[in-house]
């Protein structure tokens, strides 16, 4: 639209648009190019101080502290009987939860041609990535024989010996590998039109890099044609393996004989848990992305935190449904065991925990998110993300931690105090999550430059009588 | 087992309650029998015993009316295990020959899934390296593998004593005599309370106390079918 023919106050509402819009906001490829490839190649010394920091206490927190637990024996940590399992297998599936997100937000939204997604899927996706490799590497830090891990692995071997297909570690082992392959080939085919994009415009090692990772690409209309293909393939088929993961998560503890565990619903609980924390996540590490990285308040806008507060606003609904009916139910049953287990959570030592989760994940973003103001404001979606985040850990932890420390028989009940080196590990999880991402950042192109264009092309504004109105056209 | 016998066994073992007077001497006899680590005061005060088989205490009525109950827990030997599905290698299984519930500590990774999952929370976890402190290093069963740090354990019915009893048996070609296999928990037994046979035999010491009016089994609701049968006039309390 010609700007020059508009009068002044329709000229005044079209800056208003353009602003809040990413979409209607356009500017030449060349210099979107240009301000991806800038925020990449900017290594400057804030972010090398950090990134040591960040990998000096990964080292440190989670690998020292892990070759430690396993010098020593599992002892280190601070389960005992009856709670076998701790903070290791909480850290484990709030992970697994975070990872969820990623995909849930680009394959889903990408799915359903949500078109607020378009500068931030990369993001997520790589969030998943990243809490992936670290929520992998619990089951492995949680064996009292962490050397031995690969016997859970299917393959003929000496011993004359399968897996046992009927445990639900073998299937989440299982599980996690696909997730984890299916997901990093969905984040990787999006990425290479803006790989050979880096490949034309950087000079040195990074040239080589994105030559090698590029495979090629030179943008032809058949190239392209693939990858759309092969993205839609993806963008549906990685929806019940994310569906199928987190159930099967959900299924270690469901389908043990366990009270507190033993709950038909987990299923469905787990997933819609896993997307609250994830989401939440996702705003977290805009929020970061935007604060730290060169140009991004270009491409991540208000109007992006806004969507992603509607959402999570909406998955948190989601979220109190399922631990209302869970709740509820159980309660309602009258075992024994199972009303002490609930007396436990409410009233009893896990109180505080039980209490932080609905405070974090119920209460807080029911009375944050139903304002519009709040919800644009960057620091309040990122300040969600941890509130939430601490709620879905802490949910965990009553799950896990909770629910073993009470059982059928009262003599045997028993209290939970995570180790030193417990809390090593958990930490080091997280500066690893980030150590990897910071590492990311400066390796690909943050933003699906391409995915952005393509919705300039889509969005526009049209001047209809004394009006503008937006305009959006069907791609496919 | 190829040369299963022809008289196909089913041990099982009965616990009189009215008898056990909590003396605690089938804990000791079990931990020196099956080379059990030791693993010190504020270790076991933290919830890091060892013991395969422990004394499980309740207080019965309000104070000063109080009384006791002494309940000996130990791995069950569920014919429908619960621990068994859930092992990724195959390290906890059911041995066709004994019916027993057997741990294999070689295939063990310790996820310890087995632990969480098993209702009578009969498990233990070797969470370190254990010394035997002087002199019990030299009381070492050499019947009995030593486990290192890592992997569970439990209960096994004794089975070396099983096997050594069953071998004898089987070179002067006759059946397993009834009471010729003792645990060392029966065998401590002051009072008597623990009983260990087979099943199938009809004649059996065990199978004639566990029909017994007094007979139940604990947490038989869940559908583990344990092969321990718990004898006491007051059964409702359990």
């Amino acid at each position: 639209m010609q700007e020059t023919t508009l009068p002044a106050e329709l000229h005044e509402r079209v800056e208003e648009l353009r602003e809040e819009h990413l979409l209607l906001d356009p500017r030449p490829r060349e210099e979107m190019n240009r301000m991806v490839l800038e925020a990449m190649e900017d290594v400057n010394r804030e972010y090398i101080i950090v990134m040591t920091i960040l990998g000096l206490v990964t080292a440190v927190t989670l690998f020292g502290a892990w070759g430690y637990l396993m010098s020593k024996g599992l002892g280190l940590a601070g389960i005992r009987r009856p709670i076998y399992w701790g903070l290791f297998i909480v850290s484990f599936v709030f992970w697994i939860g975070i990872s969820h997100a990623g995909t849930f937000v680009s394959a889903i939204l990408r799915v359903f041609k949500a078109e607020f997604r378009r500068p931030f899927t990369r993001a997520a996706e790589l969030m998943t990535t990243f809490a992936l490799a670290g929520a992998g590497l619990y089951p492995l830090i949680h064996l009292g024989r962490t050397w031995r891990f690969y016997w859970m692995i299917p393959y003929p071997n000496q011993r004359w010996l399968w897996p046992n297909f009927r445990s639900p570690l073998v299937w989440d082992f299982l599980a996690i590998n696909t997730y984890l392959l299916g997901s990093t080939m969905y984040l990787f085919l999006p990425l290479i039109p803006d790989l050979a994009m880096a490949r034309d415009k950087s000079k040195g090692w990074r040239k080589v890099l994105y030559t090698i990772l590029s495979f090629g690409w030179r943008g032809t209309e058949e190239e392209w044609r693939h990858l759309q293909k092969a993205i839609q393939i993806f963008a549906w088929a990685i929806i019940p393996v994310m569906f199928s993961v987190h159930t099967i998560v959900s299924w270690d503890f469901a389908v043990a004989m366990k009270l507190g565990w033993h709950s038909t619903i987990f299923g469905p609980y787990f997933i819609v848990g896993a997307i609250l924390s994830g989401i939440s996540a996702v705003g977290f590490i805009l929020y970061m992305i935007r604060i730290s990285v060169k140009n991004m308040r270009y491409f991540i806008r208000p109007e992006h935190f806004d969507a992603l507060g509607k959402l999570l606003l909406i998955i948190s609904m989601g979220w109190a449904y399922f631990f209302f009916n869970e709740f509820l139910l159980e309660w309602y049953g009258g075992e024994h065991t199972v009303q002490e287990i609930l007396r436990y959570y409410t009233t009893g030592d896990m109180a505080p925990v039980w209490w932080t989760m609905v405070i974090c994940n119920i209460l807080i973003p029911w009375l944050v998110l139903w304002n519009k103001n709040w919800r644009r404001k960057p620091w309040v979606m990122a300040l969600m993300g941890i509130i939430v985040n601490i709620g879905m850990y802490a949910e965990r932890y009553v799950i896990v931690v909770g629910a073993l420390s009470r059982n059928r028989i009262p003599f045997d009940w028993g209290w939970y105090k995570p180790s030193l080196v417990e809390i090593s590990i958990a930490l080091g999880t997280f500066t690893l999550f980030f150590f990897l991402y910071g590492l990311a950042s400066r390796l690909i192109p943050l933003i699906p430059v391409w995915e952005v264009e393509e919705g300039h092309h889509a969005h526009g504004l049209k001047r209809i009588g004394k009006g503008v109105v937006k305009t959006v056209a069907e791609l496919e | 087992m190829a040369e299963m016998d022809p008289q196909h066994t089913k041990w099982v073992m009965v616990i009189d309650l009215d008898r056990c007077n909590g003396c605690g001497a089938c804990v000791t006899a079990c931990a020196m029998e099956n080379n059990v680590a030791f693993t010190g005061e504020e270790e076991n005060a933290y919830g890091r015993g060892m013991h395969w088989l422990r004394i499980v205490r309740y207080w019965v009525g309000e104070w000063p009316n109080v009384q006791v109950r002494f309940m000996p827990m130990l791995c069950q030997q569920c014919s429908n295990a619960p621990c068994e599905p859930v092992c990724p290698v195959f390290a906890t299984m059911h041995s066709e020959a004994q019916e027993l519930n057997i741990q294999v500590y070689n295939r063990c990774i310790g996820t310890r899934y087995c632990a969480n999952n098993c209702p009578y929370i009969a498990r233990t976890f070797n969470w370190f390296d254990y010394e035997w402190p002087e002199p019990l290093n030299f009381h070492l069963n050499p019947d009995v593998t030593v486990r290192r740090r890592g992997i569970m354990e439990k209960c096994t019915f004794c089975i070396q004593r099983i096997r050594a009893a069953e071998e004898e048996a089987r070179m002067e070609g006759r059946p397993v005599r009834d009471g010729e296999v003792q645990p060392a928990c029966a065998q401590a037994c002051p009072t008597e309370a623990i009983v260990f046979g087979n099943w199938q035999d009809p004649n059996s010491k065990v199978r004639e106390l566990a029909e017994s009016q007094r007979g139940f089994r604990f947490l038989e609701e869940l559908g583990t079918e344990p092969k321990v049968i718990y004898l006491s006039s007051q059964k409702h309390e359990f």
